[in-house]
């Protein structure tokens, strides 16, 4: 499936500065691994070493936080947009 | 309350808007607002409740003027340079709208004073710059059954919603149920923050705390604005009340205030990153 992933300016130095790009994937997990492996390092702030999402991160599928679905196994669809999500506490 | 003729004229526009009226304009000018935080999200929201007639509007902040404030934090002029925060906005508040009672609370925030600070207020607006102060907002607004605007900002994005206390309605640990590692996401200090953004943020916190205080439209509960200023794109995604949220859930485990300085990875005691210092309601 080909899905739009939109990035946090967090994440954006890791794709040349882009604010939203293709990736590739059935499910969440297969999609950041298809990030990662084309722009090394994009999802270290997402998941932790044991492969789980972080806490303080949330990833929606379209509108929806994947917490409340299947989590990393949440299924994608062919021109979803997934949005990556960390927390922050500028004010 | 009946208007004087300033009053009248001053408030007009709100007057004889549909949604407002003279019964709305009299909430508001009954109305207590507490912004913590008087820095770039303080700052808007601030000044459109002042010039909205909000008749009591508290402010906590720690911190002093400082040069780099000014890029975005419009409470303050460069004559403020070195004077407390609190009395600079004071100053400006009541310059915009002497109707205003304004309230300064020239302090750390923290559990031990958090319910007394807050407990005064109908609608609390969160502009601080830090996750404990964030954290410890959340939970005490949540106990204490007041509502929370919500805006936080980094760079070139801002977030945005409201937190109704009560089960079913979601809350900043339904958001975010941890908050990141020390190090792991940068401040606006280290990172940078566009000057203007948190005039967009704050004065759509501005807008939400008004609607609450007139029981007008949906608040923005149960949702999350996302703002790009990049893209200009502006993006609603649904927030989810966890009813395993230790503080709003249906078993919650946090019922008191805890150390949130802890609870942040913070040590007590140890001066953190100078951009993440805490407890003080410091923004950014």
């Amino acid at each position: 499936m080909a899905v739009r992933v939109k990035l946090p300016t967090l994440l954006r130095q890791h794709a040349g500065g882009e604010s939203e790009i293709a990736a590739r994937g059935g499910t969440v997990r297969e999609v950041l691994t298809d990030l990662e492996a084309r722009y090394p390092g994009l999802t270290r702030t997402v998941l932790t070493r044991e492969g789980d999402l972080h806490r303080f991160v949330n990833v929606y599928v379209n509108d929806e936080d994947v917490r409340f679905l299947g989590a990393l196994e949440t299924g994608v669809r062919e021109g979803d947009v997934i949005s990556i999500l960390p927390a922050v506490a500028g004010g | 309350m009946t208007f004087t003729e300033d009053q009248v004229l001053r408030y007009a526009r709100h007057i004889i808007l549909p949604g407002i009226g003279g019964d709305g304009q009299r909430k508001l000018m009954e109305a207590r607002v507490l912004v913590i935080g008087a820095g770039g999200l303080g700052s808007p929201a601030a000044m459109y409740l002042a010039a909205a007639g909000v008749g009591t509007i508290g402010l906590v902040d720690f911190d002093r003027v400082e040069l780099s404030n000014l890029q975005r934090q419009l409470l303050h002029d460069t004559a403020d340079v070195g004077r407390p925060k609190v009395d600079s906005a004071r100053d400006r508040i009541r310059e915009l709208n002497p109707n205003v009672d304004v309230v300064s609370h020239q302090t750390l925030l923290s559990s031990a004073n958090a319910f007394e600070v807050l407990g005064e207020y109908d609608v609390v607006v969160d502009g601080t710059d830090n996750f404990p102060v964030r954290y410890l907002v959340n939970d005490a607004t949540q106990m204490l059954g007041k509502p929370l605007v919500y805006g936080s900002i980094y760079q070139w994005e801002g977030q945005a919603s409201v937190f109704l206390p009560g089960q079913e309605s979601p809350c900043y640990r339904c958001l975010f149920p941890e908050p990141p590692p020390p190090g792991t996401v940068p401040s606006c200090a280290e990172g940078g923050v566009f000057g203007v953004l948190p005039g967009i943020i704050g004065s759509i916190q501005a807008v939400e705390a008004i609607k609450l205080l007139l029981g007008v439209g949906q608040p923005l509960a149960g949702k999350l604005v996302l703002y790009d200023a990049l893209t200009n794109e502006f993006t609603t995604v649904r927030l989810r009340w966890d009813p395993d949220c230790p503080v709003c859930g249906k078993h919650p485990t946090v019922t008191e205030l805890i150390d949130y300085e802890a609870f942040c990875g913070l040590t007590p005691g140890q001066a953190p990153p100078e951009a993440e210092r805490t407890p003080a309601a410091r923004e950014g």
